[in-house]
């Protein structure tokens, strides 16, 4: 397993934890609703790439930054943020909220980018199949939600949860997401603007975001390339961390060819 | 004491087994419940029994506003303010409240209040408040800002009602480039504005405020919570520089009236604690959307208050709270004059009908408290008032 480092960054005003592990191409990892957390995924990512996890304002321990109305206004903050980082060629990868966020960036600048992963990504809705509920949803219901094995759900749920960060992250994704709920509906328009390789990835049993959505996303994209884990739900970097590394591996390699 | 009579308007018709299929009776529970044969004959009592309140000389009747729910049938309560303002006389008409987040356009509030305050003869009162987190799965309105919105919106309305117009108003959630009221409301400088609440430490600042001074109403609230509140009120007002009024503080609380204690008991348990069990029933997500409370209020009612209304109450239970106040008229007139000695409200906002209560049971709670209850009460927090100024 990769040693994990956490070191503290301030851009715009928010002070925000950022782990990092692993050696390589720069793989910025932006996390989902639910908070950061270092998942198996990052381990297997990090055997390759210098993995980068920051935890976005608002979430986990930071306080909601006045300047964070929107999605728009994240993503302008992760153009600063890897600015102040002078992170290059970097390969962007989201999960969920995350994945959301990874092409709201994307669309508005990628020239720090080298590719960019989008994992179960929220943002652009399916209307044959609506997302789940995930702020009327109980704790319970939000995590068996994450798993297509419900072993894996017993597991988690087993671990009671820090009341205080789980009122934080849900406050911080109601204000970027609560209506339209987990998208924004202006985003399929701006997809074409992507210049760079894009993946979809996703657990075929989504109960969150549903595995449908992918073809509104494949629609509007140049470059992408699109892989579905089967018996596999939302939350892919848990559930199949050894597919979904695969995928991302073999996405990467192929976009550098 | 102010005596007045408050009308939740509920669907008495509901079927209570559908908590056998959905676990609450707002936003989700599928309005295929609601028969639409029923609504006529339900307004219409309804509004009969606050016609009737103004006729047994109640100082004031009472209506509210919820949306997507069996709890209340008032998604707009100044269309029922507005059929009162023809055909009651001497009343106050209360809207307790509107929900200021909920609207994009808040001018239209203060346009609706100052219609209703010229129609009544500026009989109204105006209520402010957030809504309770439900509203917000129904409104769509994000409840991360509801506070900033709540603010901003109350600040618009009271420039709207008290400055020449037109003006600019521009703030982060309303923006106006012409504000100019037509109506004005008749009750100058404004109408009187009550925050209903059930006591965030921040509400009772915001209106204990030496520049506001509102009427703070307490509700659904066990008696202790009620006391701790008014007494916060008052410290707030007494560190402001000024000595709080019995008329700045209401309570409001079901009540029943009946021939005897006994009587009284079993005549409102089933439709209390229905009031409590099925009508007043969400889960804890939908009470608590994020960032609608602070993550330390969010968690305190998940600790403390939230337990207390999702478990099964009985009326032994709530009557020991003093949650409700149910029995003959002296055991009714004995709580409350002992209750207004201690807490020192100088508004009492009763809940004459809840739930599935049928209408010839608020009439004769209505009728008994207006004879048997009433007299005893009026004047009491006046005079302790004057009492406590000599």
């Amino acid at each position: 397993m990769a040693e994990v480092r956490e070191e503290f960054v301030e851009i715009a005003g928010a002070r925000v934890s950022v782990m990092r592990a692993g050696q390589g191409e720069p793989l910025l990892f932006l996390h989902g609703a639910g908070g950061r957390t270092w998942s198996p995924l990052h381990d297997r990512l990090a055997e390759r790439f210098e993995v980068i996890a920051p935890e976005h304002p608002g979430f986990g321990r930071c306080e909601l930054p006045e300047w964070m109305a929107s999605m728009a206004d994240l993503a302008l903050y992760y153009l600063d943020f890897m600015e102040a980082l002078d992170l290059r060629g970097v390969h962007l990868a989201g999960h969920s909220l995350g994945g959301w966020l990874a092409g709201e960036i994307a669309i508005r600048n990628t020239s720090r980018l080298a590719s960019v992963s989008l994992l179960a990504p929220a943002g652009i809705a399916a209307p044959e199949e609506p997302f789940g509920d995930i702020f009327l949803w109980s704790q319970e219901q939000g995590t068996r939600a994450q798993f297509h094995d419900q072993a894996l759900a017993e597991k988690r749920l087993a671990i009671p949860p820090d009341l205080d960060l789980v009122l934080q992250n849900k406050t911080a994704t109601a204000r970027l997401a609560w209506s339209p709920r987990l998208c924004n509906l202006q985003l399929p328009y701006w997809l074409h603007r992507i210049d760079k390789p894009t993946l979809l990835l996703w657990g075929k049993q989504d109960r969150v975001i549903p595995y449908a959505c992918e073809a509104y996303w494949k629609k509007g994209l140049r470059h992408s390339v699109s892989r579905v884990i089967d018996e596999c739900g939302h939350g892919l970097h848990n559930e199949k961390p050894d597919a979904a590394s695969q995928h991302m591996f073999a996405f990467i390699e192929g976009a550098k060819a | 004491m102010k005596l007045f009579f408050f009308h939740l308007m509920p669907y008495a018709d509901l079927d209570l087994s559908y908590a056998d299929k959905h676990d609450t009776a707002w936003v989700t529970l599928p309005n295929s419940y609601f028969d639409p044969a029923k609504g006529k004959a339900t307004y219409d009592r309804y509004i009969g029994e606050l016609e009737l309140a103004d006729q047994l000389g109640f100082d004031g009747i009472c209506v509210n506003e919820h949306h997507q729910t069996a709890y209340g049938l008032m998604p707009a309560p100044n269309l029922i303010a507005a059929a009162l303002t023809r055909t009651t006389k001497n009343a106050k008409i209360a809207i307790l409240g509107r929900a200021l987040p909920l609207v994009n356009n808040p001018v239209n509030i203060a346009e609706e209040f100052a219609m209703l305050d010229q129609m009544s003869g500026g009989r109204i009162i105006t209520g402010f408040v957030r809504g309770i987190g439900s509203e917000y799965y129904a409104a769509g309105v994000n409840p991360t800002f509801s506070h900033e919105r709540y603010y901003e919106a109350h600040d618009l309305i009271l420039q709207a009602w008290t400055r020449e117009g037109p003006f600019k108003y521009h703030g982060r959630h309303y923006n106006f480039d012409y504000v100019n009221l037509w109506p004005r409301p008749v009750q100058q400088p404004h109408p009187p504005v009550w925050v209903p609440s059930q006591g965030s430490s921040e509400t009772i600042e915001w209106c204990a405020a030496k520049e506001r001074k509102y009427t703070y109403l307490q509700t659904f609230s066990p008696l202790h919570l009620a006391q701790k509140n008014f007494d916060a009120y008052r410290a707030i007002a007494q560190r402001e520089g000024y000595e709080a009024q019995p008329d700045q503080l209401g309570w409001a609380v079901p009540t029943y009236v009946a021939e005897t204690d006994e009587i009284a008991r079993a005549e409102l348990k089933p439709h209390i604690e229905a009031f409590f069990n099925r009508f007043l029933r969400f889960p804890l997500e939908m009470r608590m959307p994020p960032g609608y409370a602070s993550i330390a209020s969010a968690k305190y009612l998940i600790e403390t208050k939230f337990a207390l209304r999702s478990t099964d109450q009985t009326i032994d239970k709530l009557i020991d709270m003093g949650m409700v106040i149910c029995g003959s008229a002296s055991t009714v007139r004995d709580a409350f004059l002992h209750h207004q000695k201690n807490m020192g409200f100088g508004n009492l906002i009763a809940m004459m009908q809840v739930a599935t209560q049928p209408a010839w049971q608020t009439e004769k709670s209505l009728r008994l408290f207006a004879s048997d209850v009433a007299p005893h009460l009026r004047g009491v927090a006046q005079k302790q008032t004057l009492e406590a100024a000599q």
